[in-house]
């Protein structure tokens, strides 16, 4: 799961022979690959949209894996945990397709680490009850589809192809979000309130996942250009909402949005205002769990130090025997 | 109630369970898919070894792993000590694969009716003890800080393997001690760990006498289970 909704400042590119090129190859929707040329600009957005994108799978493993302990089934705990090791894995390759431009894995989390680097702050949300999982399957990683799927065709190569094995994966997710969503529907009272309690806490955030709203967002242009972005801040949320809210009313569960209607005649549903202000907070680094949710990625690299070490010590003794013998 | 499958059941969840503890909290990126999936072929043995177990009584395998009391359970101490650091859980897992792999592909060879879990949990089990057994020579051989830590680890779990040889039911097989000697001991000098020699060992896993260690992983991870009686997850 991902979201994008942070909008990266880029420059806008100058006139250069090469960069007519670079241009013309995008807009005849040819990849770009890593030893093709590139301007500095699109290889520094592309770097911080794939790192944010792996650091948010390495975080968004945290909120999930808090109820892997206590899934109520064999059958559900063995599908959360193959589900967080899911995220795991694609945090691993977004981070391989991260150095494919340039970078280490190393650098990129240190600057997780340091507070430096952004992860999706849909993550510093709490799970606190069962229903969150199903909640987080079917909502975030429903909206983080919406995001991706545009992605699987984005000018670079590496990531495009990253997306397309990370969107096929999250679609599951996706079902089996909805399915768990749909099992407590048709469950006990205390199921039903459960599901219906983790609608109302992820609904907003969800829709937030999408980024400020278009006419605040200054810097979608250059993206669109270079054809790494394709859909706007509102087209995605709007698809998404359209999406999501006959899926819910389908579980008998309320949206926490009074506002909520279905326009007649674009047959589009209409929501309510977003509480920008919560967004720009938990962006900000205000969100209710980031404080643990950074700790908790810390205290694992700096316990896992020695580890680390002692690997790559007994690898350089291993080549030193090889190399002697 | 087949006492065979139901123990092998609650040794695969139990050390299953405690692999997944780690899960976003490894050292390493690819110790977080490692160690998942490990739990995640561990906890799949335990599903089908609790089928087995419950079939003769109609119980299945949630009533079995969530609506027991750690009296009940009879897992190996070994699996249920706590996660510790790295060193301890690869140790744990490699001196409890050391035995199960060849306990696997033996019975799998047998008229048992585990001979076809066995035969899948083999495949299984020959990647973790594999998987196991290389950590620990890197960690052994690596630094002066993880040789002393895997160091430690072995001594404190070494009280913990004698249970590994002990039969479970009088039909139950045995992996002769040569056979996990010869394992353990050729990683462990390739580690640089020296084999500890205890002057006690412990058992009463199989009897229901666990460490306090047990009840408090039974808590959690039975809890949501419990607090909604009859209902269908």
């Amino acid at each position: 799961m991902y979201s994008q909704g942070l909008n990266q400042p880029t420059e806008a590119s100058a006139d250069s022979p090469e960069q007519a090129r670079f241009q013309a190859r995008i807009d005849a929707e040819d990849k770009i690959e890593p030893n093709d040329w590139m301007p500095d600009a699109y290889r520094r957005t592309l770097i911080r949209q794939i790192s944010q994108h792996a650091h948010s799978e390495i975080v968004g493993m945290l909120p999930e894996g808090n109820w892997i302990t206590r899934a109520p089934s064999l059958r559900r705990k063995a599908a959360l945990l193959a589900k967080v090791q899911d995220e795991g894995g694609h945090g691993l390759y977004l981070y391989a397709a991260a150095e494919t431009l340039g970078v280490t894995r190393e650098e990129l989390v240190d600057q997780l680490l340091s507070g430096k680097a952004k992860y999706s702050s849909i993550f510093n949300y709490p799970t606190l009850s069962w229903a969150d999982i199903g909640a987080i399957g079917w909502l975030v990683d429903g909206a983080a589809i919406m995001n991706q799927i545009p992605l699987c065709r984005c000018s670079y190569g590496p990531y495009a192809r990253a997306m397309i094995r990370v969107c096929k994966e999250e679609s599951f997710h996706q079902r089996q979000g909805y399915e768990i969503m749909l099992t407590l529907s048709r469950g006990t009272e205390a199921q039903k309130a459960m599901a219906q309690d983790a609608l109302n806490r992820w609904w907003w955030p969800c829709l937030m996942m999408f980024g400020p709203p278009d006419s605040a967002s200054q810097h979608s242009d250059t993206s669109m250009q270079w054809k790494i972005k394709r859909f706007t801040n509102d087209g995605l949320r709007q698809k998404f909402i359209d999406a999501t809210v006959p899926q819910g009313h389908f579980l008998g569960l309320t949206f926490p949005d009074p506002a909520l209607r279905q326009d007649p005649e674009t047959g589009h549903w209409q929501h309510g205002e977003i509480d920008w202000a919560e967004f720009k907070t938990v962006v900000a680094g205000g969100g209710f769990q980031a404080t643990d949710r950074l700790e908790a990625r810390r205290k694992a690299h700096d316990e896992g130090a020695w580890v680390r070490e002692a690997a790559l010590a007994y690898a350089a003794k291993r080549q030193a025997r090889k190399t002697a013998a | 109630m087949n006492r065979l499958a139901l123990a092998r059941a609650d040794d695969a969840l139990i050390l299953g369970h405690r692999l997944s503890e780690w899960c976003g909290h490894a050292p390493a990126l690819e110790e977080d898919l490692a160690l998942a999936n490990i739990a995640l072929d561990l906890i799949g043995q335990a599903r089908s070894l609790y089928t087995l177990a419950g079939a003769a009584t109609g119980h299945d395998e949630d009533h079995l792993a969530y609506l027991r009391d750690e009296r009940a359970f009879t897992n190996l101490l070994l699996v249920e000590r706590p996660n510790g650091d790295f060193a301890v859980t690869i140790t744990r897992q490699f001196l409890y694969s050391a035995y199960i792999d060849p306990y696997w592909r033996s019975i799998a060879a047998t008229q048992s009716p585990l001979a076809p879990i066995a035969a899948k949990a083999a495949k299984e089990s020959a990647y973790h003890l594999r998987h196991a057994a290389e950590w620990l020579i890197r960690l052994g051989d690596g630094t002066a800080e993880s040789h002393r830590r895997a160091q430690t680890a072995l001594t404190q779990l070494w009280p913990y393997t004698d249970e590994l040889f002990d039969p479970i039911t009088p039909d139950d097989i045995a992996v002769p001690r040569e056979t996990w000697d010869t394992t353990v001991n050729a990683v462990l000098a390739e580690a640089t760990l020296t084999r500890p020699d205890p002057k006690w060992q412990h058992r009463g896993g199989r009897l229901g006498t666990h460490t306090e260690h047990l009840g408090h992983l039974l808590a959690e991870m039975q809890s949501l289970h419990r607090s909604n009686p009859g209902a269908t997850w």
